[in-house]
Parts: C-alpha cells; sequence; structure tokens
C-alpha cells in the first residue's frame, strides 16, 4: 500500500527564516506519526503544507498520491484537518457548524452521534464562544471528523483539554488508525506521543533529528536507574562497586552497571541504612530522549503552548 | 457548484446575521429609526419636515449600507481574523460556494429590509406610484448599491485586523449618512462638502429611488435620464469596489 502522506526535501522560509528545511517522512494508512518538536521547530508549517494551505519552497507533497495544494478539490473530501488557531466560528453553536460541516461531504458521520461521542451535548445548543479551551478543542476535532477523513492532521488536539477529556480523546484517534486512517499529530506532550504514536518524527529547527517508534527511540539505555529519598555518598557507591555514579534529577541517580548487578547495589543501599524507592534498569523517557536531541533549554510542558496562545 | 453545500452555507450565514444583535441594530434599527425621526421632526430649513419621496429612498440606502456594508464587512473580517476562512480552505466548501452562499444571504436580509422599511414608509403615507420601467431600475439600483456597498465592506474587511476594520466601517457609515445626502440633504451642506458627498455611492443610489420610484418625475420626462446616469455611475461603483475587494482580499 502507497503512503498516505509523503513529504519529501519539504522546504518552508518565511523571509530569512527556514521554517522547515529539507524534511522527509510517509504516514502510511492505518498509522499515527507524532510530529514533536520544540515552539519555531517547523510543526505546524509542515502540517499546513500538507494541508495544502501554505506552498512549499521546495520538495514536495502528497496526501493520497495527490499535491494537496494544486489539487486540492481533490483531497479536501478526505483530509479532515484540526488547525492549531482553531478557525471554529465563535458566533455558531457547535450544533449549527458541525451540521454544516457534514453537508460538504459525501458520506459524512451523523452529526448527532458525533456529538454525543465527543460528549459535547450539553454544549451543542451554546455558542462556541462561551465553551472552555477543551470544549471549543473538542468542537474542533469533531469538524474534522465528521467527514469521515482518510487523512488527519491534528496540530496539537488535546491542548486545552483536562486529563479525562485528553484520555477519551486519545481513544477516538486509535480507533481512527483501527479504521485505517494515516493519521499526522503535532504535540508537546510526551505522554501523548508515548501513548499514542507508532512512529515518533522528533524535529528541530526544520530538520528531522529521529523518526522511530517510541520504543525504540526510548531503548534501553545502559545502567540502572536509583531512586532513593535519603542522602548519600555516590564517590562511596562508585568506589565499592568500581563504577560511574552520575546524578539525572532530583532523587534519580543513574549507575552504570549491567543489569544482573542490580542486586548489588540493594545490597549496599541496604548496607548504608538509606531506603530506597526504586532500582531499574534504565530506559530512557521520551521526554529525555527528546530533550538531548533537540539539544536546547525549552522545557517540553504544557505550559508554554499555553503562554503561546 | 454542489447545491447541498450552498444550502448548507446560505443556512449558517443568515442564522449568523440575524443572531447578531448589532447586525439587526444598523440593518433595520437605524433605518427605520431614521425613517420616523426625520418624518416627524420638521429639519428642513422652511420648518416642514422632509417629504416621504425623498426620506424613504434615504432609508432603504442606509438600510443597503448597514447590511452590504457594516454587518457583512465585520462579520466577514472577524471570520478571517479567526481562522474561519481559512479553515473553510481545507473542507470541500469551494470560495465560489462560500461566496454565493454570502451573497445571497445579504440579499435575502436586503428584500427583509425592503418590506420592513417600504412597508414603514407607506404607513406613514408614502405613496410611490413607478411605472414598470421606474421599478425595473429601482431593483437594479438596489442590487448595484449591494454590490458596491457589499465590494467596500470587503476591501476594507480583506485587509485590516478585525477591531480596525469595524472602526473604519461604522465612521465610513456615519460619514455617509451625513454626506451622502440621506440623514441631511446635499442641497443643505456647505459647497465642497456637497460636490463630495454628490460622488457617492449613497447619493447615486438615493438619485435612482427617487427619480425611479415617482412616476410624477418621469411624466415631466424629466426623472429617467438622471435615473439611467445614476444607474451608469452605480455599475461604476459595483464593478470598481468589488474589484478592489477581490485585489486587496486575503484569506487568512
Amino acid at each position: 500500500m502507497s503512503p498516505a502522506i509523503t513529504v519529501t526535501d519539504l522546504v518552508k522560509t518565511y523571509g530569512e527564516h527556514r521554517a522547515v528545511d529539507g524534511l522527509s517522512f510517509t504516514v502510511e494508512p492505518g498509522e499515527i506519526l507524532a510530529l514533536l518538536g520544540p515552539n519555531g521547530a517547523g510543526k505546524t508549517s509542515t502540517a499546513e503544507c500538507i494541508a495544502g494551505l501554505r506552498h512549499p519552497d521546495a520538495g514536495h507533497v502528497e496526501v493520497l498520491g495527490v499535491d494537496p495544494r494544486a489539487e486540492r478539490e481533490r483531497v479536501a473530501g478526505r483530509l479532515g484537518v484540526m488547525l492549531q488557531d482553531g478557525g471554529v466560528h465563535r458566533s455558531a453553536t457547535p450544533a449549527e457548524l458541525i451540521g454544516t460541516f457534514a453537508a460538504y461531504y459525501d458520506d459524512p458521520l451523523d452529526p448527532v452521534a458525533i456529538i454525543a461521542e465527543l460528549g459535547l451535548d450539553g454544549v451543542a445548543r451554546r455558542r462556541v464562544r462561551t465553551l472552555s479551551g477543551g470544549e471549543a478543542q473538542r468542537v474542533s476535532l469533531a469538524l474534522a471528523l465528521v467527514g469521515r477523513p482518510r487523512v488527519a492532521l491534528l496540530d496539537e488536539p488535546t491542548v486545552g483539554m483536562d486529563p479525562a477529556t485528553r484520555r477519551a480523546t486519545w481513544q477516538r484517534l486509535d480507533a481512527l488508525r483501527e479504521d485505517g486512517v494515516a493519521v499526522l499529530l503535532t504535540t508537546h506532550l510526551m505522554e501523548e506521543a508515548e501513548q499514542l504514536a507508532d512512529r515518533v518524527a522528533v524535529i528541530d529547527r526544520g530538520g528531522l533529528v529521529a523518526l522511530d517508534a517510541p520504543d525504540v527511540l526510548t531503548a534501553p539505555d545502559r545502567g540502572l536507574h536509583v531512586e532513593t529519598p535519603g542522602p548519600f555518598e555516590p564517590e562511596r557507591l562508585a568506589a565499592a562497586l568500581s563504577c560511574e555514579v552520575t546524578h539525572l534529577e532530583g532523587q534519580r541517580w543513574h549507575v552504570d552497571l549491567p543489569a544482573e548487578r542490580l542486586s548489588a547495589v540493594a545490597v549496599w543501599f541496604a548496607s548504608q541504612g538509606v531506603a530506597l524507592s526504586g532500582v531499574t534498569v534504565a530506559r530512557q523517557r521520551l521526554e529525555d530522549v527528546y530533550l538531548r536531541l533537540t539539544d536546547n533549554d525549552e522545557p517540553a510542558s504544557a505550559h508554554d503552548e499555553d503562554a503561546e496562545r | 457548484m454542489s447545491v447541498r453545500r450552498l444550502r448548507a452555507q446560505v443556512r449558517l450565514e443568515l442564522t449568523l446575521l440575524a443572531r447578531n444583535g448589532e447586525n439587526l441594530l444598523i440593518s433595520l434599527g437605524i433605518p427605520v429609526g431614521m425613517l420616523l425621526f426625520l418624518h416627524v421632526v420638521p429639519v428642513l430649513p422652511d420648518g416642514s419636515s422632509a417629504p416621504l419621496d425623498a426620506l424613504a429612498p434615504g432609508a432603504l440606502t442606509v438600510a443597503l449600507m448597514g447590511s452590504g456594508m457594516v454587518a457583512l464587512g465585520i462579520s466577514t473580517a472577524f471570520e478571517r481574523e479567526y481562522s474561519v476562512l481559512r479553515r473553510y480552505g481545507v473542507t470541500p466548501l469551494r470560495r465560489g460556494e462560500l461566496v454565493a452562499a454570502k451573497a445571497t444571504a445579504v440579499l435575502a436580509v436586503q428584500a427583509v429590509q425592503v418590506l420592513v422599511i417600504g412597508g414603514v414608509a407607506v404607513a406613514l403615507g408614502w405613496r410611490p406610484s413607478p411605472t414598470a420601467a421606474g421599478l425595473a431600475a429601482a431593483v437594479a439600483g438596489l442590487v448595484l448599491a449591494s454590490a458596491a456597498f457589499a465590494g467596500i465592506g470587503l476591501a476594507l474587511a480583506g485587509r485590516l485586523p478585525a477591531l480596525r476594520a469595524l472602526a473604519a466601517l461604522n465612521a465610513l457609515f456615519v460619514l455617509l449618512l451625513f454626506l451622502g445626502g440621506v440623514a441631511v440633504p446635499l442641497a443643505v451642506l456647505p459647497g465642497a462638502l456637497a460636490a463630495i458627498g454628490g460622488l457617492t455611492p449613497t447619493a447615486w443610489t438615493v438619485a435612482v429611488l427617487v427619480g425611479a420610484l415617482d412616476a410624477g418625475a418621469v411624466d415631466d420626462g424629466g426623472a429617467l435620464p438622471g435615473v439611467a446616469t445614476a444607474l451608469a455611475v452605480l455599475v461604476l461603483w459595483a464593478a470598481g469596489a468589488l474589484a478592489v475587494a477581490s485585489r486587496l482580499f486575503r484569506w487568512s
């Protein structure tokens, strides 16, 4: 089967700034690809080029085998898009908008059904401007999905959602994958990428720095992770077991020993009378991998995302 | 062009236009209020109130400015600002369908305006007696004026940030109200202002309506040539304003 989205050597510049700089990847039908990267890494520009909203300065983009900008009308009926800046009419109600959008497509979902499925019954007849951020995001998601898309482009779909709603949305996206939809998701949330994505593309300064399944990206690191609330002397641990001990953050330490020496570490701590809250074979967290790959100081949290809006 | 998409979009556009309180005020409240006020209060220099044969066409013209220029312009400016138009760009809705839906919605609102304002004027004693040709000229004048005002509104809405478009359109509305020969007769204005006012689409719309709806003027043989000239000027205004709007318009 050919890819649903093909991005080849994509370049997008704004004046002097190369927002996207030679990016290539594909998204297969039935796959969720998460695009991860710091603010300004080029995620939104990439999504907008795929949506046909922007013209690539070099390289090309194909959606379902077609140039999405030159042949917009052939693609639009099979594309579901959730833009980061919303685009949801604030004076209209969710019911009016979802009903109108349904009429744009040949074989839409039942508007009443998707309103219920996304938990919007209670607000379906209120104006969008009176909704919370998370509710407005769900309306936007409903507008992206009501036409039964084969390709979904979701730019930070769960921003502003509470944890329960976010989980429900993840389930909905899982269901899209089951239906064979190709999903391109941009996100700042490591957990979202880890939970949902079949593959994660980490981009930085417009270029691809990693592209793989989340568990490949977070493959076991060398050594053990030790977590302890009590103070201890890392130099003495290092001397006793002849290994390197380095501080990770907070109460977490990295001990450079193979997995079978785990018990020796536990015994040493017991002999010191220091409690352990955890000893594990080190697995990198996606966030650590991401921060190392993108190599800048920006904390990957939802907070700066809020500040951005 | 898909009838299904067009119908759905017309319904949405009409719902949104009718929902907005400011739109109702500027589309119906102000022109009807103006008609009543100027009919009751003697504002002319000789101490009489203006004749309904002048007031009713003036109120109709103001109504077209309210719906075609101000309401359409402001709502479009905010749709642009909130990326609503951009989002339409990633759906199967085509630009032509969106433009046709908005035009249909505005024309439907204007049909209601003509009925309401015409009805109030008749209730006050207005007795227009147009010939068939005069009636056709009046309808043509209304449509051309509507296109000209919509073009002006969209030209501003298509470039300016929404709040600035809102301010500019309201200011322009007031300016045309006073300079366009509707609230104040052109004859009363100082020469330079009257000359400027005489160029506005507002003044030319009033000229078409007054001339076309008054059979007496036709009998004199004096009015219809004037009406034809005014219609020709409105054609220029409509074509020019729409051309400028489509040049300036940015969808996002």
